[in-house]
């Protein structure tokens, strides 16, 4: 891609005035009329299309244009976050693209047969994937070009306006893009939502030479994988985000910290850096511009605490994972004591966007003080589950009933675990609660990342308390008292509580405990820990009383379809 | 870069894979994970090379290899079963997935005397919407029941 057209990429895409436009440019490109016989076929390579089969779909296909029955184009793209559809594979007719899913490697012959590549009915036929219900009405701002593009495609990029927001920002000033980003009301998405605004001003106001970017991208937590979706499905945005960070706070080396988890993330992330070097994006005057930026991936190995902005930082540095007491926060004495913008993979993702149409019109999606976009993840027992990204202000219910559909083993929803591991377990009786961050924190329970696991009434709340201080005691740093011992306790005060001995002497001791976790634990894994436990006795109080243990979570069979249970 | 034959021992590997991250800043992790990759696990004879490659004392050294979950003391099986027993995965029967490798005599954490197949328990592999979800060998399978988790377990065991 040359200079010239990405210009002409970039004039076209700045005229928009909406996000919700964004959509269309996917149509226009996709549904030009082919001009020869090749029928393009979009085969996800996401790591959760692939844990169903998505690479048996596209090499059955492959070996359908090999032998020459067909012609097939097949490209690899992201996924569009409909996860229970997956594999969903494509076809680009003049219609617009029509999606197909859940496909079976086995099916792709019968598919073929009856004019897939014309889009022809089936039974697993969807319909216009832009047009399905369920991707129609939410607002996709971060997500907008992911599952649409080829991850690695620096044409595609360009055409689905990518480089827009670093183009913008290299025309202002530091301190201007530090003023939009604050203008624009985001906060940081990976769950304590700061504003990233505040953060990199404070970088920006230091007068070291070096300073850092970091984007953490240990997304550790259960129920969320829209950090992972990113990386996977639109590479790119990510290192336009952590550059246009770079060029507001002054920093000239940037690290993107992927768990090791997340193979499939380290290795489009780090071909992605790759291709972006070449381009001119990364590296000595980007984009013609005075900016020098670098960026490399460092991979995490299994330590949960790592997500932990000040550990992660530990571990950039080869030591162990271990928390920083704060201050100095990372902003002033960071990576290497050096300046530091620590940002989560949703954050830096957004920021293109953000400089690309201004921060007035990212400020107007949202409520009160949430702003924008979240990208809500939705998992474990759940119909639906997948990526819905819709400005705040969503109820749960909309979320787990209407987009979610209920729950995958058709039983009774009987709570949601939202905000990851260390958030509340919260009952139906409380899923008209706006999602907001402040209107959460009054409830007791956290917005967080926006992931959401959905539980059906099998589930032992006593035995989800007991895991949550389980994993505290596994995954906690060691540094501080009130984590590192505090969740071995509460482990073992349940297990009493459970067991019937003492009960309100035990219940009196595990509300201190939470307590002094709460108030004396050094980050947020101590301190948050208490949140899953003080809510599902508070929800749940019948769980505790030792009855619940013998009601077995029924077994899925890898079809999708619930075996019957013994239970 | 040849390392034939004798030329492969624990230092001389170390060595190397130090001096290809040197100018790298807080290199340690990317050369233990290099390492690993190289020799199935970091040896405990690596620890005093890398102490002095890095200018640690072996207890800073040992200190971050014991930290991590994913620095191996010894060789793992010939076929590496994840199953995935966080929050998602949990509300759809990740516990009988656990429960089914136990009874196949296959605990967490332990590789079988065969040297075949080694079960480990693992806290999120981010694919939340689709679980029960196992890794075999850094692949990810999503939807797994006991039935699929018994034919991954019996293909490696055979194997």
């Amino acid at each position: 891609m040359n200079n010239s057209s990405d210009s002409t990429a970039h004039s076209d895409f700045t005229a928009r005035s909406d996000f919700t436009a964004r959509s269309d440019f996917t149509a226009r490109s996709d549904s030009t009329p082919r001009s020869d016989s090749t029928a393009k076929v979009y085969v996800p390579r996401d790591s959760a299309a692939r844990s169903v089969g998505a690479d048996e779909v596209a090499d059955a296909l492959q070996l359908a244009a090999a032998r020459g029955d067909f012609d097939i184009e097949v490209v690899r793209n992201g996924s569009r976050g409909m996860l229970w559809l997956e594999p969903l594979i494509e076809v680009v007719t003049p219609h617009g693209r029509v999606g197909y899913g859940p496909v079976a490697p086995s099916e792709v012959e019968g598919l073929l047969a009856a004019g897939m590549l014309d889009g022809a009915d089936h039974p697993l036929r969807l319909g216009v994937v832009d047009e399905l219900p369920w991707l129609a009405r939410q607002t996709r701002v971060t997500f907008a070009r992911v599952g649409v593009t080829d991850p690695l495609s620096t044409q595609d990029y360009l055409e689905h306006g990518g480089l827009a927001g670093l183009r913008a920002a290299l025309e202002l000033a530091p301190e201007d893009v530090v003023t939009e980003v604050t203008e624009s009301g985001l906060r940081g998405r990976g769950g304590a939502g700061f504003p990233a605004g505040i953060k990199w001003k404070t970088v920006l106001g230091c007068t070291d030479e070096l300073k850092f970017v970091c984007c953490n991208a240990d997304e550790g937590d259960s129920g969320t994988f829209a950090d992972r979706m990113v990386m996977e499905g639109d590479p790119f945005m990510l290192i336009e985000g952590m550059t246009i960070a770079a060029h507001a706070v002054g920093a000239s080396e940037g690290y993107l910290y992927i768990r090791s988890e997340y193979p499939d993330a380290v290795a489009t992330m780090r071909a992605a850096i790759g291709i972006a070097r070449e381009h001119g994006w990364l590296g000595k005057g980007i984009l013609g511009s005075a900016l020098d930026f670098d960026l490399q991936v460092r991979v995490g190995a299994g330590a949960y605490i790592c997500g932990e902005e000040t550990s992660m930082l530990e571990s950039l540095e080869g030591k162990r994972g271990m928390v920083r007491a704060k201050p100095p926060i990372p902003a002033i004495e960071g990576l290497f004591g050096k300046p530091t913008v620590v940002n989560n993979v949703l954050t830096l993702a957004t920021v293109p966007i953000v400089l690309a149409d201004g921060a007035k019109a990212y400020q107007e999606l949202g409520v009160e003080r949430s702003r924008g976009t979240q990208v809500f993840q939705l998992g474990g027992n759940i119909a639906h589950g997948g990526i819905v990204e819709t400005a705040f202000g969503v109820t749960l219910r909309e979320l787990v009933e209407d987009y979610g559909g209920g729950t995958f083993s058709g039983r009774p929803v009987r709570t949601v675990q939202v905000g990851g591991p260390l958030g509340a377990y919260l009952p139906t009786s409380m899923f008209d609660l706006p999602m907001d961050y402040e209107a959460f924190a009054a409830a007791g329970a956290m917005v967080g990342h926006g992931g959401l696991v959905v539980f059906d009434d099998s589930v032992d709340m006593a035995a989800q308390a007991r895991f949550a201080m389980e994993f505290c005691a596994e995954e906690s740093c060691g540094k501080c008292t009130p984590c590192r011992v505090g969740s071995v306790r509460g482990v073992e005060v349940i297990d009493k509580i459970v067991a019937g001995e003492h009960r309100d002497e035990n219940l009196a001791l595990l509300e201190d405990l939470c307590d002094l976790m709460t108030d004396g634990s050094l980050c947020a894994m101590g301190g948050l820990t208490p949140m899953p436990v003080r809510s599902a006795l508070a929800h749940f109080p019948d769980d505790f009383l030792g009855g619940r243990r013998s009601l077995e979570i029924q077994p899925v069979q890898a079809t999708g379809v619930r075996t019957e249970g013994t239970a | 870069m040849t390392t034939s034959g004798s030329d492969v021992t624990v230092e001389n590997v170390v060595r190397r894979v130090a001096a290809g991250h040197r100018g790298q800043r807080g290199a340690l992790l990317p050369v233990l994970h290099a390492v690993q990759a190289e020799l199935g696990h970091v040896p405990q004879e690596a620890i005093p090379v890398l102490a002095d490659e890095f200018n640690l004392s072996r207890a800073d050294v040992h200190g971050v290899v014991t930290f991590y979950h994913d620095f191996r003391r010894e060789p793992a099986g010939r076929t590496t079963v994840r199953i995935c027993r966080a929050e998602a995965c949990q509300a759809l029967g990740a516990g009988s997935l656990v429960g089914y490798a136990r009874e196949a005599g296959l605990s967490l954490g332990e590789t079988t005397a065969d040297g075949a197949v080694t079960v480990e328990q693992v806290f999120c592999l981010g694919n939340c919407a689709l679980g029960p979800t196992v890794e075999v060998n850094g692949r990810l399978h999503g939807r797994v029941g006991p039935a699929q988790l018994g034919a991954i377990l019996n293909g490696t065991v055979s194997s």
